[in-house]
């Protein structure tokens, strides 16, 4: 087996684990009232992460580019509550443009 | 729940506003894994199996490289690992057989996750899965362009696409930042990974990150 099947073969079956994982030991039953508090808050800690590392995150460094423009014009059009798809493609336009000058 | 439109519509129409970038990112990974030398047949796997984009780049840029097939699994597999936590988030949604939990567990990607958490922290299983199904033939679609030498649509980066993700991330984020201590998850996350981007492998300063949901914890 070369080695790109390795890896394609351990990365696909350890994701599909980690992602069953959850459902398949858990899956239907409501969390315990301690562990459901800690997982309620989840979704706010890893997404204002995700924002963070999908704005500023490079390989091992921080990189401030054209992203933190787009990111910048996404906030403007979350305050004045524009739909979903125009916050993206705002943010995808702002980041094109910065780069093109 | 309002009966109104279906779960599932409802997800396909919300994943709908970042299908296109999913879409441009998959035609590019197709592309850059021919240069990488992967191969059509493995990319195209890759990306039915895997079914992160990050991790897939971070995998591909390694073994492009020439990097080591360890080091190359294990940036993968680290910018996995989150799926272990949002994997239990909503495994009290996810019902059935053992398999199909399994396979709709597949489903569950960082936007599809994000796009079905209701209002009150719990998950919408019809919208998780419409609006997965909507990326998976997305991502795949994209892979499968790009892979049998389809033209490239353009640089993703050239057309801002790198700047649409934290966007979506950022707009998904603000409704869920309603009481003093999701701020205070919010802000300790995003401080975690802000600190550890220099210092770690992509992928590290995500799930150290996710240790900040402990500000959840209450006595049982």
């Amino acid at each position: 087996m070369s080695s790109t099947w390795v890896v394609v073969s351990v990365v696909g079956a350890a994701t599909v684990a980690f992602k069953g994982l959850g459902p398949v030991v858990l899956g239907g039953r409501s969390l315990p009232p301690a562990l459901g508090g800690i997982v309620s808050m989840l979704a706010p800690a890893l997404l204002a992460a995700l924002v963070v590392t999908q704005t500023v995150g490079g390989a091992r460094e921080l990189v401030f580019d054209e992203r933190l423009l787009g990111l910048g014009a996404a906030v403007v059009a979350i305050v004045l509550r524009a739909p979903l798809l125009v916050v993206v493609v705002v943010a995808a336009a702002v980041t094109a443009a910065a780069r093109a000058f | 729940m309002t009966g109104s439109p279906s779960p599932y519509r409802e997800g396909a129409r919300r994943a709908a506003a970042i299908a296109p970038a999913v879409f441009v990112f998959g035609v590019s990974f197709g592309l850059l894994a021919q240069t990488a030398g992967m191969g059509a047949l493995a990319s195209i796997v890759m990306s039915a199996t895997t079914f992160a984009g990050s991790a897939q780049f971070a995998a591909l840029s390694v073994l492009g490289s020439a990097g080591g097939i360890a080091a190359a699994a294990t940036a993968a597999i680290l910018l996995n690992a989150r799926y272990v936590p949002i994997g239990i988030s909503v495994a009290p949604v996810i019902e059935g057989s053992l398999w199909r939990r399994l396979l709709e567990a597949q489903l569950v990607v960082d936007e599809s996750w994000a796009f079905s958490r209701r209002r009150d922290g719990t998950y919408d299983r019809g919208v998780l899965l419409g609006a997965g199904l909507v990326l998976y033939a997305s991502w795949n679609g994209g892979t499968a362009v790009g892979a049998f030498g389809g033209e490239a649509l353009g640089d993703p980066e050239v057309l801002g696409l790198d700047g649409a993700f934290a966007a979506l991330f950022l707009a998904l984020l603000v409704p869920q930042v309603r009481s003093r201590r999701a701020l205070a998850a919010a802000l300790l996350g995003a401080a975690i990974a802000f600190v550890l981007i220099p210092f770690s492998s992509p992928g590290v300063p995500i799930i150290a990150a996710s240790a900040a949901c402990l500000v959840g914890w209450r006595r049982a």
